[in-house]
């Protein structure tokens, strides 16, 4: 093995106190970066949930519909229209929007409203832990998440409540169904939901559209955007990418997101210059030496990035361990950091590139060099 | 058949620029042959380093030629000068300059590992170089811990391991007592004598003058003598050199 290596580690470690101020601005901004980007997944996570969890092949929605909390509405004669195109199996009709909830202390709470045809099980909700989906059909009742007990006033299923007036009773209890607005999410069956959100009867948020197994799906596509072209006919993904881009960069969050990222990398990268340098410049005798014996540049370059690389690994294992403990304790927060195998592979790589790219002024220091130094004296 | 391994002709340098302007070197003409350990004295600021830095090639000649084993310096690059340094000279400090975190063995391996020479048989040379030192106990101890005359003989073993052809000594018993000086001079003598490197020694110290098979004296960077060393050392005792 290459004494390079050897030579990196010394350096590195011979000064424990610079290697330490090292590692912390590493961490600190690889572990920054981390949650940034953690955060963002999370976030681009949340906002498509409900669409994640809808069994659609299309969605159809009023023209212009940012995302699935949008409060435009279309108007419903269009779903024959839909569903008379060959190889569409059913197109149910989804109501979603904003409306209030009362508890009995009179108090009153902003609530998201999802209401579907639950005969159609387009959009049902799911991590049901307590009680019964089927029960929505009666009128005056709702799922509500557990996590939201709390805001919601209540503490168990049986509990009752009035929204817009009208009073309902929680038939059944999901776990995890969060909402990126913290407005809690309550499922109901499509008649209430109009009723509870004020939708007029021949209007809806949005068309679920499900094809036959045997559709040829690009051409039922193009087929139902004939239909109705005036409205918007998107795929999952289509919709999703949509919501994302809306919620992360129409709003600003995304942005945010990354320059707290962009400043993480800027501050680890300065960091961690700074100190290679002044490495460098103590050790510059050695190099030197080195270079008085007829190292060639490449070799005494070699023991800089070495020297980068060692920090960047060491940094990225600690930085790591902090990231995924953070997952942990956000697992079940309102907008819990994701951390995925491609994001830790891209933060492994942007800590080495950024570990390296802070060698640079070292090199361009060694570079400097006069080997006739080592006769100096 | 002509033997000499380093040949400088009409060597001039000038150092600074302005009325700071110094004439280092003022022609001249130089060679170092195999087997031969030669002394090149003079006073503070007589042009010995100077001329030591350009046979070295670390430093460029304004007028005349240098040719080391063969290749001259004239046309080489900076990397092309440190390739001469890696394949042809080793080089003994007034300071050792040894590396502080790395053992004597490691610090021995290093002339080597530059050289594109690793492995067992890299570490294997490493010990050897320092049993011909005398240091083979103290392989596996960092520079700190030994004497100014063991650090410069893991110096010395680091100048010789990779087998260059010419040793360049700047002041190696300077900061070392008369007894090191002995050790050292002897070691440097007989890598000139029994190992046939060609061996040039910068010096003030008149000590080591019974070391030498030549000495040349240098003034105002002119080459202002020549002569055959006091004693040859096979045939004088070593401890009779130093007081």
């Amino acid at each position: 093995m290459s004494l390079v290596l050897t030579l990196a580690s010394r350096n590195l470690f011979h000064d424990r106190l610079r290697f330490v101020a090292t590692l912390v601005g590493i961490v600190f901004s690889v572990v920054l970066v981390m949650i940034q980007m953690g955060l963002f997944l999370g976030f681009g996570r949340m906002v498509t949930t409900m669409i994640d969890h809808a069994s659609a092949d299309l969605w159809v929605l009023p023209k212009g519909a940012k995302c699935f909390e949008d409060p435009s509405l279309l108007d419903t004669k269009l779903r024959d229209k839909v569903a008379s195109v060959d190889g569409v199996a059913s197109v149910v009709p989804l109501v979603i929007g904003f409306s209030d909830w009362r508890l009995e202390s009179g108090e009153v709470t902003p609530v998201f409203i999802v209401g579907a045809d639950l005969r159609d099980r387009t959009l049902q909700p799911w991590n049901v832990v307590e009680g019964d989906v089927r029960a929505l059909s009666q009128t005056g009742t709702v799922i509500v998440e557990r996590s939201y007990f709390d805001r919601l006033g209540i503490s168990s299923i049986g509990a009752t409540a009035e929204i817009r007036g009208r009073r309902v009773k929680v038939v059944a209890l999901t776990d995890g169904i969060r909402s990126f607005t913290t407005t809690p999410y309550i499922f109901v069956d499509l008649k209430n939901a109009r009723n509870y959100t004020g939708t007029f009867p021949e209007r809806a948020s949005s068309l679920i559209v499900r094809f036959k197994p045997d559709a040829d799906r690009a051409s039922v596509l193009q087929a139902v955007k004939a239909k109705v072209d005036d409205l918007e006919v998107l795929t999952p993904a289509e919709f999703r990418s949509r919501s994302r881009s809306f919620w992360l960069f129409g709003t600003g969050a995304g942005a945010a997101l990354f320059a707290g990222a962009i400043l993480g990398i800027i501050v680890g990268t300065v960091i961690v210059a700074q100190t290679l340098y002044s490495s460098t410049k103590d050790h510059l005798s050695e190099f030197a030496t080195l270079r008085a014996m007829g190292s060639s540049n490449a070799y005494i370059y070699s023991v800089i990035i070495y020297q980068a690389l060692l920090n960047a690994v060491i940094g990225f294992i600690i930085a790591a361990a902090i990231g995924f403990g953070v997952v942990e304790i956000t697992a079940k927060s309102a907008l819990p950091i994701v951390i995925t195998p491609w994001l830790v592979a891209g933060l492994f790589a942007l800590t080495v590139i950024m570990c390296v790219a802070s060698a640079v002024g070292a090199i361009v220091r060694v570079v400097r060099i006069d080997p006739a130094t080592v006769f100096m004296r | 058949m002509n033997d000499s391994i380093v040949e400088a002709k009409g060597i001039k340098k000038t150092l600074g620029r302005g009325a700071g302007q110094v004439q280092a070197l003022r022609g001249v003409d130089l060679s170092l042959k195999r087997g031969e350990l030669t002394l090149l004295m003079g006073p503070s600021g007589s042009g010995k380093t100077t001329l030591l830095l350009i046979l070295g090639c670390m430093l460029a000649p304004s007028a005349g030629t240098a040719t080391i084993a063969g290749t001259s310096t004239s046309a080489a690059d900076k990397e092309g000068l440190a390739k001469i340094r890696r394949d042809h000279i080793g080089f003994v400090f007034q300071t050792y300059h040894l590396f502080p975190t790395l053992t004597a063995a490691q610090n021995v391996q290093l002339a080597l590992d530059i050289r594109g020479e690793r492995g067992r048989r890299a570490a294997k040379k490493a010990r050897e170089a320092l049993t011909m030192v005398g240091l083979e106990q103290k392989a596996n101890t960092l520079p700190g811990e030994l004497s100014g005359g063991e650090q410069q003989r893991v110096a010395i073993a680091r100048a010789f391991v990779a087998n260059p052809s010419v040793i360049l000594a700047d002041e190696p018993t300077a900061a070392l007592d008369s007894d090191n000086g002995r050790t050292i001079m002897g070691i440097l003598a007989d890598a000139a004598h029994e190992r046939d490197r060609a061996v040039l020694v910068v010096t003030h110290d008149p000590r080591i003058l019974p070391f030498a098979d030549r000495i040349i004296e240098i003034e105002d960077g002119r080459l202002v003598g020549e002569r055959r060393g006091g004693a040859e050392h096979a045939r004088m005792p070593k401890a009779a050199a130093f007081p």
